[in-house]
């Protein structure tokens, strides 16, 4: 570290000036989707195929309905930190790099927002 | 002369004939099935939105992610799923320093690969 600065070495921002922030996220996030997951696939899992009484049988419950909302937020987060990485790894192109990292970051809340609200209106409608 | 032994020497990996060790296959399978269930994560939100937009939205959601073709991106889904776990979990490990040899990473291929295949049909069986 002797050829940092001072100034470089307090800020701790490395050399893309980001920090750390983007590779924790993908990390807690990632984290947090080895519980959600199984919670999450196996009751959506069965209640696919039996038509809209099941899903609302299994979405009517805070249990069911906690753990989905909280899967598909997070999942729509770890997405979108994803594919931002792709993107950003693969499109040289500034302007067109720029153009699909700005619709991924809407494209990963608005899922995300999305599938709460689909969630959180099956319960509350129950 | 000085290609007097020239069909002796190595040659240097080209690209298009280089077959790329179970590693390099794994990581990018990594990012694929990443990216591929951007796919999934639509058809499942929109199995939930259609549910909380009416009984006929539901019903066709349902119809359309049970037909022969929904059955086959829904079990791909949740393979790549599965696959992104279990290798999510490896690079976990990786991060946190262990299991970085080139020997233990060859091994750590086939668990992740066989546990995938293991955790999908136990899913399968689960929800079936």
């Amino acid at each position: 570290m002797a050829y940092k600065t001072d100034y470089a070495r307090v800020r701790g921002l490395g050399s893309a000036h980001e920090g750390v922030g983007h590779w924790w996220t993908q990390r807690l996030t990632s984290i947090a989707l080895i519980v959600l997951t199984p919670l999450f696939v196996i009751p959506f899992g069965r209640a696919l195929g039996n038509g809209h009484e099941a899903l609302v049988a299994t979405y009517s419950s805070w249990g069911h309905g906690f753990v989905a909302a909280a899967f598909l937020l997070v999942g729509a987060v770890h997405l979108m930190h994803g594919l931002q990485v792709v993107i950003e790894d693969y499109v040289p192109n500034h302007s067109l790099r720029t153009a699909l990292l700005v619709a991924n970051t809407l494209f990963g809340w608005t899922l995300g927002a999305a599938g709460v609200l689909g969630v959180a209106t099956l319960l509350f409608s129950a | 002369m000085a290609d007097v032994n020239r069909g002796n020497r190595p040659l240097s990996p080209h690209l298009q004939i280089y077959r790329l060790p179970m590693t390099a296959r794994l990581s990018i399978l990594f990012r694929i099935t990443g990216v591929g269930m951007t796919l999934g994560a639509l058809l499942v939100t929109w199995r939930l939105i259609a549910g909380a937009v009416s009984p006929e939205a539901s019903a066709t959601a349902d119809a359309v992610l049970t037909s022969g073709l929904g059955n086959l991106v829904m079990l791909g889904s949740l393979w790549a799923l599965m696959f992104h776990a279990c290798n999510g979990v490896r690079h976990l490990v990786w991060d946190a320093g262990f299991g970085f040899d080139l020997a233990t990473a060859e091994k750590s291929n086939m668990i992740v690969v066989g546990a995938s295949v293991v955790l999908t049909l136990l899913v399968v069986l689960i929800i079936r």
